[in-house]
């Protein structure tokens, strides 16, 4: 928790150096083709472009300290509204990935543990790297390429659902696939799973060597530990050794590594949303940067850290509660 | 005569297959143990002591390969191929403690639990029972305030406190037979003798039978009824426990107890042990693996393999010049 706010401050000032180091001027952008010196000077003095660079940056931080984010050039929404609308269509899609992930990686690298060499051990390290090899954007295409065009059997990558045969659920938690089953509409449900299908499996794969190689790497120290040499000489039977004293043990540096492949996942997410007309955060920052909307970019890259380092906390607080000795740490 | 042996192992090899080749970590290995007693093996690293009791245990790895020998514990085939009934058998009738109990513990399970583990597993307990025993076996090592230990985890005790948890998980079932492997070593001077003391009562008072596996002549010679002495996986020497540091047959028995500081006078009196154990890999092992440390080599040690003397009663020696 202490080495929160530290870590939230030095974001707040990267994210206003980097969105200032954007190409490109905004009032350029924004004063359109037809414009003369004259007008983009007006649209840079509306946009508070023709302070000093301390200047902006007081100004930004006075705003936040007033919980906004700016205004985004493109949309002319606040920023806040913006990502908030926005991030739950990425969430569910990193939370369906990071599952996926996971309930396919590890009963695979835990396996590869137990049988060290064995078809299933080659059989993990080698499609976990082939996996890892390809760009996320390739995958995606195709995946739509072979699954849309010519197999028919996933819908139109556009989107979260398609609205002509479905109706979107009223917002409760933002994620169609909780929203939908909360309204009781099935149908609504099925419709948001089948969109949700292919951008998931592309976004998941990349998981899945990170996942895998470190379930296979902590159990294959746990197994080798003397605490299981111990459980075995108690003569305890094969499930207790391999999960209450390996994977429990195992799961340790699992959980660790769950907050950065998250964050990886997330960040992935800007070319998978790209490809699947997905609307989330990720294909709204693409176009901020685009049309070098600061007040997007920034609140961008600013929620980014956020998600981050809350996500640390959510790490630690797992930590604890598998390891008694985080717990008792503190 | 008279009652069969506790445990008896005889004439046991063993090879571990290695990329290297064949590593001869045990031949002709044979000693026994009998209730009530505690058996002392003693030798330096590599001797093959630790092999020897994983054997017993059928702990074994699988590049482990039995050439030959047995063993029996009451009267029942360890090396049957059995893996069901051994694996029933280890935490119930046979327990093994190891070094550095810290790290023998799980590291995440509250030490109660764990003994709970061994109890369930072996006996149809509820879950109010098997704490109650497990409180039990804690309170039959000493350890004090047991109720409120049952919930610490390995990291809030110390080392010494972890090898009482260690053993009284090993004899929660109340096993007939106990090896422990190195159990003192990483430990203080006092804290030993207090761990020392209670397997000492455990068997006196159980008449559980256990073996004690050390490098350290002094700690066997005080604890231990007999002593087996290993030296590159052999058995040399045999013997209950003041016969052996009185008369030693053996010349690397008779080195190792000039090298024991309770023995010698001053510490320049320690002797010191010249050589090393013999490459075991080695496919032209020498009868005698000693051979080349050894002062009183003849001819027919070279030339025959060495034959088993028995000198009293129990006295074993293996060597072609026993003194
Ligand atoms: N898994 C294995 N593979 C190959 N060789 C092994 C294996 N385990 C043990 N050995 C060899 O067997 C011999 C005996 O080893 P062991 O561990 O029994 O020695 P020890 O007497 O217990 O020594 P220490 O006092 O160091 O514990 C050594 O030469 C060792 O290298
Ligand atoms: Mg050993």
């Amino acid at each position: 928790m202490g080495s929160a706010i530290p870590s939230l401050i030095g974001v707040i000032i990267a994210t206003f150096l980097l969105s200032r180091a954007l190409p490109g001027d905004p009032a350029v952008y924004f004063a359109g083709p037809a414009a003369n010196a004259e007008s983009v000077q007006q649209v840079r003095e509306s946009l508070g472009l023709d302070k000093s660079v301390p200047e902006q940056f007081a100004l930004y931080v006075w705003d936040l300290a007033h919980g906004s984010l700016g205004t985004s050039l493109t949309t002319g929404q606040p920023v806040a509204d913006d990502l908030l609308q926005r991030l739950p269509a990425s969430m569910e899609l990193t939370f369906a990935a990071l599952i996926v992930a996971i309930v396919v990686a590890v009963p695979l690298g835990v396996f590869a543990a137990v049988r060290p060499s064995s078809f299933v051990d080659h059989f993990c390290r080698g499609t976990v790297t082939v996996a890892a090899a390809f760009p996320t954007f390739f995958v995606a295409l195709l995946l739509v390429y072979v699954f849309y065009y010519l197999l028919g059997w996933a819908p139109q990558p556009l989107g979260r659902i398609d609205e002509i045969y479905y109706v979107a659920p009223d917002t409760v938690t933002g994620f169609y696939l909780i929203d939908t089953l909360l309204a009781g509409d099935s149908e609504s449900f099925r419709g948001a799973l089948a969109q949700l299908v292919l951008p998931t499996i592309s976004l998941a794969l990349f998981a899945l060597a990170p996942i895998a190689r470190m379930t296979r790497a902590s159990m294959l120290t746990a197994l080798g530990s003397d605490f299981v040499r111990t459980a075995r000489a108690n003569g305890l039977s094969g499930a207790t050794v391999l999960f209450t004293y390996g994977f429990r043990n195992a799961l340790l540096s699992i959980t660790n590594i769950m907050g950065m492949i998250f964050s990886f996942l997330l960040g992935s997410n800007v070319l998978i949303e790209q490809v699947f007309g997905w609307p989330g955060i990720g294909a709204y920052a693409v176009s901020a940067v685009i049309a070098s909307d600061y007040a997007a970019v920034q609140g961008f890259i600013l929620m980014m850290a956020v998600i981050y380092v809350l996500l640390n906390l959510v790490v630690d607080l797992l930590a604890g509660l598998i390891d008694p000795r985080v717990r008792f740490e503190g | 005569m008279t009652a069969p042996p506790l445990l008896k192992v005889d004439k046991l090899s063993l090879d571990f297959r290695t990329r290297e080749g064949r590593v001869k970590a045990l031949q002709d290995v044979s000693f026994h143990i009998d209730r009530g007693e505690i058996l002392g093996i003693v030798g330096e690293s590599g001797s093959g002591k630790s092999v020897s009791a994983f054997a017993i245990m059928g702990l074994l790895e699988s590049t482990a390969e039995i050439g030959g020998g047995s063993v029996h514990f009451a009267g029942a085939d360890l090396l049957a191929d059995n893996g069901a009934a051994m694996r029933a058998m280890r935490g119930r009738e046979i327990s093994m403690i190891f070094q550095s109990p810290r790290t023998a513990l799980n590291p995440i399970r509250k030490v109660g639990r764990q003994i709970e583990d061994v109890l369930r597993r072996h006996g149809p307990v509820t879950g109010h029972e098997a704490k109650k025993k497990a409180i039990e076996a804690l309170e039959r090592v000493r350890i004090p305030d047991s109720a409120r230990r049952y919930d610490a985890y390995p990291f809030e005790l110390s080392g010494g406190m972890c090898q009482r948890v260690m053993i009284a998980m090993a004899l929660a079932c109340r096993p007939m037979l106990l090896i422990a492997d190195e159990p003192t070593t990483g430990l203080d001077v006092t804290t030993q003798a207090v761990v020392m003391d209670l397997i000492r009562e455990m068997v006196d008072e159980t008449r559980m039978g256990a073996l004690l596996i050390t490098h350290d002549l002094g700690l066997a010679g005080e604890y231990c009824d007999r002593i087996a002495v290993m030296h590159a996986g052999h058995t040399v020497e045999d013997a209950p426990t003041e016969v052996l540091l009185e008369k030693a047959a053996h010349p690397y028995s008779a080195r190792l107890i000039a090298a024991t500081p309770a023995a010698a006078d001053e510490i320049a009196d320690l002797g010191s042990i010249p050589g090393g154990l013999p490459d075991l890999r080695r496919q032209d092992l020498p009868y005698c693996r000693f051979r080349d440390r050894c002062d009183r080599r003849v001819e027919v040690c070279d030339a025959q393999p060495l034959p088993v003397t028995e000198l009293t009663g129990s006295h074993l020696v293996r060597c072609w010049r026993p003194t």
